[in-house]
């Protein structure tokens, strides 16, 4: 099931949806996010009827039998102290509706985790830190942070994107509501999770199992680009760093202090795995693992103080001064 | 009808010399008198849950709205895990285990629990690591300033809790504390059991026990097999932190997987522990004020036994995103939905028991009536995360916070304010005031629905837990802002009731021995009870030896399935 | 007169129920066979999962004689009660000075092993996982061979200073049972990581 079900109204109803609320678990698009959503729709549909039947039932003896005031206010009621048959059948069918219920989940399940994967799936190692997403794309030799691009799928031809994950450090746990399920990523053990967007745009999610005192600003980005974008992004992520001489002495200040230990840019001596690859830095929407957008304000006012964005995030302040700050902000800003 | 033993507090005013306060202090430290241990469990749980409400209140208050600076990430953190924490351990058990030690030896007619030291020294215990987890806040050390309450979540997940990534003793106290109320906490379900076999009264044989009883034996045989897991896993975390060793140590090839196994080996059981005695005070609550006996009487038994059993099986629904496999993945979700069965059937057994009968709507009928209505929402939506692929949605998220909330305070609290104003009475000899208690019965009923309904929502809307903020873009403010509002509410209804509590203790109308016309053998005795609770020890022949009494050309021992 | 019993006939001589002492051990047996399950289940668990370090195969050798004197005291105990139940005091204090003493025995060889791996073979609790899930679950065991013997220790001195007659069987009985359990636990213990996992 690919395309979302007619019922749910024009386009522009499920757009809005999501314009208020672009995480909305409801508004699913490839083929995991559809595969829960139409099971859900149906778990609603038995635990709403549910309700309706037991609440309805509650009502009724509330009202119907509660005390009035009158002649025989005093006098109990019949005691009955129980009834085979009848508590047989409220056995019987709970135990039909949980068999049910249990069969329809367990096809998704297995569809979901035990789905064949396409040749042309593509693959994304994915590696959580705290508080930055690490992404690693072995067949493409593109190594990358927090804004993930991956081709859109095409149900006839589909091109899913696999994504092998695990943790440097805490648990993490990967969910963009619209596309899929979360898969947690767990040190020293591999979660493999797929995901196959069939609208171009950006899914946002974010880290969903508490890692530490930035969880909450653990943000996912993920581009999901037409095949021509997609390979303009990865041939461009492919290249080294820009070497602009304008910024050369930001570049020195970058190299000389201890950002290089932490940080890599490609071509260069900066080969630091700690903290996120920074080769492309300028070519992405937002710095801080989606925090803030990125500019060159925001650039330099967190590397001035990255506790200033992120309270308790692990970089720690570089004591720069303002001259030096200007320079490297330049150069960062220069990686493109 | 009752023993013609006047009340304490008559005893009190006629006694010739006043005790002096510290006659009284003493008395209490060093009681071991079932029925006062029992109140000063409650007492405790009031007090953290006004603590642990404030907590709340103030998580509130910075959720709110997007992006608030209310409180620091750190502090943040430090409110969800000690709200948790103290809310199932320092609340949640003292008060569930509170009411059991007052009213189990009451309604089996006997004098005491079975051992009666180890009961004083099982509370003494737990209180003090309640007040250990506390003076985190004053005592402890770490990188990140003073002052450092535990900040690792409620259950802790490794390697969080490692020493690398957990530098000073924060952690400790939250370990220590908990291993501490462990102890007291299998201290007294080993009393319960000792007690609930070996010191039924004549007559009172395992099928005539009043179900509260039957619930309370089900929840301690629990406690043994799920607390210590809990303890073990303690044990292995403090062996990591302290000597080196590498159970969670992921660098070592330790499993992070590991401890969560352990933890929610503990943590599913215990919640049914924690919701068993909510049951089993519906079961007394519910007949009285229907004016029928409890319909189903061993089917409620054996589904209670079969609860029991059922959900040492299922804890892994904690951990559907964790990687378990498909086949693994299945099982869980099948086992949870299995649980759904008699549980179910406790609820139309009660729904049975209201039908055809004559309702009375007191205010212990009425949070006992919230129950019902709220603890099968609660049910319903718990069906809806055992669909495992839906949990992959939900789980993690406000939904599941929705959940669970609505179980504890939608289901459990309410359960116990019924109690409260149900045997409040046996315990004091006053009568709660009833109109005070509409107003906090639907000012707090406001307040929940505000909250915990409205709390689904962003849940389904992509926010996850345990998040000091959260993005404006997300479409989440609004929900936020309402569930936030009805906090406040809560609030105020549980100030009300707290007021309710001590005024009346002074005020209320005198209640004599059996205010309801109840059938338990508590009832039997004055209000509050002598030390030795029964002049003689009961006989019985029945389940409702006192209905027998006042109607006897119809006894139940006629009639029992 | 209290009126809430219904019937006067004197049921109590029919009314019989178990004994508060065993009950209240069974109780505290089950929840630390719980504990002690939990430890088990993280030795079988992290087996051949060490990423160095000696291996159980390298380190360990059977402890033969110390568990056959663990066992054994199993039976001297029994002795002690049936002693006690017969009103033979002194039979009592000589199987209880048995019983510690093969205990005692026990817990030395438990330290010579643990010096031995220790201080030739290289391995503590943090070595690796092997060392950490052998100390941790063999010494919790010992932890509780060390809390039975203090108790029956005081028990031989009680026994010794002839405090001890027949009344007291049924607590001696309750003791017994817990050393039981120690050995039971042992059993599993030798099976597990000597036999099993080696």
């Amino acid at each position: 099931m690919s395309a979302s079900p007619a019922w749910l109204g024009k386009a522009g109803l499920i757009q809005s949806a999501i314009a208020v609320a672009p995480t909305n678990i409801f508004a699913p698009d490839g083929t995991p996010a559809h595969a829960i959503f139409g099971l859900s729709m149906l778990v609603l549909g038995i635990v709403i009827a549910i309700f309706l039947v037991v609440s309805g039932l509650l009502l009724f003896a509330l009202i119907r039998y509660r005390h009035r005031p009158g002649a025989e206010s005093t006098q109990e009621p019949a005691q009955i102290y129980g009834s085979n048959q009848i508590e047989l059948s409220w056995t019987v069918i709970p135990v039909l509706i949980v068999v049910i219920l249990f069969l329809a989940t367990a096809r998704v399940i297995f569809s979901t985790e035990q789905a064949t994967k396409p040749g042309d799936a593509m693959d994304v190692n994915v590696i959580g830190h705290q508080f930055w997403w690490e992404y690693r794309y072995p067949k493409l030799g593109i190594v990358t942070a927090n804004e993930l691009h991956i081709p859109v799928s095409d149900p006839r031809h589909p091109t899913p994107a696999y994504l092998t994950m695990t943790s440097a450090d805490t648990d993490h746990s990967f969910w963009v509501p619209r596309l899929a399920g979360k898969t947690d990523l767990i040190p020293n053990k591999v979660n493999v999770m797929w995901m196959d967007p069939q609208t171009p745009g950006l899914y946002l999610g974010q880290c969903a199992q508490y890692c530490g005192t930035q969880h909450a600003k653990m943000l996912i980005r993920v581009y999901a680009d037409t095949p021509a974008e997609f390979a303009a992004w990865a041939a461009h992520q492919r290249m080294p760093a820009v070497q602009d001489p304008a910024v050369a002495s930001g570049r020195a200040v970058f190299e000389h202090n201890a950002c290089i230990s932490c940080h890599t840019v490609a071509g260069t001596a900066a080969t630091g795995r700690f903290g996120p690859d920074l080769t492309h830095v300028a070519s992405r929407d937002t710095i801080a693992s989606g925090a803030v957008p990125n500019t060159p304000q925001n650039i330099r006012l967190f590397v001035d103080n990255p506790a200033h964005f992120k309270p308790g995030v692990l970089m720690p302040q570089m004591h720069l001064n303002n001259h030096d700050l200007d320079l490297v902000t330049a150069y960062l800003n220069s990686l493109k | 009808m009752a023993t013609h033993t006047a009340p304490v507090n008559d005893q009190l005013k006629t006694h010739a010399r006043p005790r002096l306060w510290l006659d009284v202090i003493h008395d209490w430290l060093t009681t071991v008198d079932h029925k006062k241990i029992g109140l000063m469990y409650i007492v405790y749980a009031l007090l953290f849950l006004i603590v642990a409400g404030f907590e709340a209140l103030l998580m509130r208050v910075q959720l709110s709205i997007p992006n608030n600076s209310f409180v620091s990430p750190q502090a943040f953190n430090r409110l969800f895990t000690m709200h948790g924490t103290t809310m199932v351990f320092f609340v949640g058990m003292p008060i569930l285990f509170g009411f059991g030690n007052y009213l189990i030896p009451l309604m089996i007619g006997a004098r005491d629990m079975a051992f009666p030291r180890l009961n004083a020294f099982s509370f003494w215990i737990s209180a003090f690591g309640g007040l250990l987890l506390y003076f985190s806040y004053l005592g402890g050390d770490g990188l990140y300033g003073a002052g450092s309450a535990p900040d690792v979540g409620w259950f802790a997940y490794a390697p969080l809790t490692a020493r690398v990534f957990s530098p000073g003793h924060s952690t400790d106290y939250w370990t220590l504390a908990l291993l501490l109320s462990g102890i007291g906490t299998i201290g007294t379900a080993l009393n319960i059991v000792a007690t609930t076999l070996c010191m039924r009264c004549p007559g009172m044989k395992l099928n005539r026990m009043p179900l509260l009883v039957w619930l309370y034996l089900v929840v301690s045989m629990m406690v043994f097999v799920a607390v210590s897991p809990l303890t073990a896993a303690q044990i292995m975390l403090m062996l990591d932190r302290y000597l080196g060793s590498h159970f969670f140590d992921t660098q070592a090839g330790g499993s992070a997987v590991l401890w969560m196994h352990f933890f929610w080996i503990f943590g599913h059981p215990e919640v049914y522990i924690l919701v068993l005695p909510a049951f089993a005070f519906a079961n007394e609550i519910i007949p009285v004020f229907s004016r029928k006996a409890i319909f189903g009487y061993p089917a409620m038994v054996a589904a209670t036994v079969g609860i029991g059993f059922i959900s040492l099986s299922v804890w892994a629904h904690h951990m559907f995103t964790v990687g378990l496999g498909a086949w693994g993945n299945t099982f869980f979700t099948f086992a949870t939905m299995i649980i759904a069965v008699p549980t179910g059937i406790k609820l139309f057994n009660w729904l049975a028991t209201l039908w055809g009968g004559k309702i009375h709507f007191t205010v212990a009928m009425m949070f006992a009536v919230g129950f019902l209505f709220q603890f099968l929402i609660a049910g319903l939506t718990g069906i809806m995360l055992s669909v495992a692929p839906f949990d992959w949605q939900l789980g993690s998220s406000y939904f599941v916070v929705a959940h669970f909330h609505y179980v504890l305070v939608g289901g459990i609290l309410f359960m116990l304010f019924s109690a409260f104003y149900y045997w409040y009475p046996k315990m004091t000899g006053r009568m709660l005031s009833e109109k005070m208690g509409k107003w906090h019965f639907w000012i707090f009923l406001i307040g929940f629905h505000l909250t915990f309904d409205f709390m689904h929502v962003p849940g389904m809307l992509g926010m996850p837990r345990r998040i000091y903020t959260y993005e404006a873009d997300r479409g989440w403010a609004i929900w936020n802002m309402i569930v936030s509002s009805g906090a406040i509410f809560q609030a105020v209804a549980s100030l009300l009731f707290v007021f309710n509590l001590v005024w009346s203790y002074f005020k209320g109308a005198v209640a004599g021995p059996d205010p309801w016309d109840a059938w338990t053998l508590e009832w039997s005795t004055a209000s509050p009870p002598p030390p030795y609770n029964f002049a003689v020890i009961p006989t019985v022949e029945s389940r409702r030896p006192l209905w027998d009494l006042k109607h006897p050309e119809d006894p139940d021992s006629n009639y029992e399935m | 007169m209290s009126g809430i019993a219904i019937s006067h006939e004197p049921r109590s001589d029919e009314w019989v129920l178990p004994s508060r002492g065993t009950v209240g051990m069974i109780c505290l047996i089950i929840a630390e066979s719980a504990i002690f399950i939990i430890f088990v289940v993280a030795y079988v668990f992290y087996l051949g999962k060490s990423l160095t370090g000696p291996t159980p195969h390298e380190v360990l050798e059977l402890p033969i004689v110390s568990t056959i004197c663990l066992l054994s005291s199993s039976i001297t105990v029994h002795m002690a009660v049936s002693a006690l139940h017969r009103g033979a005091r002194g039979l009592c204090s000589l199987w209880l000075a048995a019983t510690v003493t093969l205990g005692s025995i026990f817990l030395a060889g438990t330290a010579h092993e643990w010096y031995q791996l220790i201080y030739h073979d290289g391995l503590t609790i943090q070595t690796n996982l092997f060392g950490t899930t052998f100390y941790s679950l063999v010494g919790l065991h010992a932890t509780h061979v060390v809390v039975g013997l203090i108790m029956l220790s005081l028990t031989l001195v009680f026994s010794l200073r002839g405090q001890l007659n027949e009344t007291h069987t049924p607590r001696l009985e309750v003791l017994s049972l817990y050393w039981h359990f120690v050995d039971a636990v042992w059993v599993v213990v030798f099976l597990v990581v000597y036999l099993f996992g080696r």
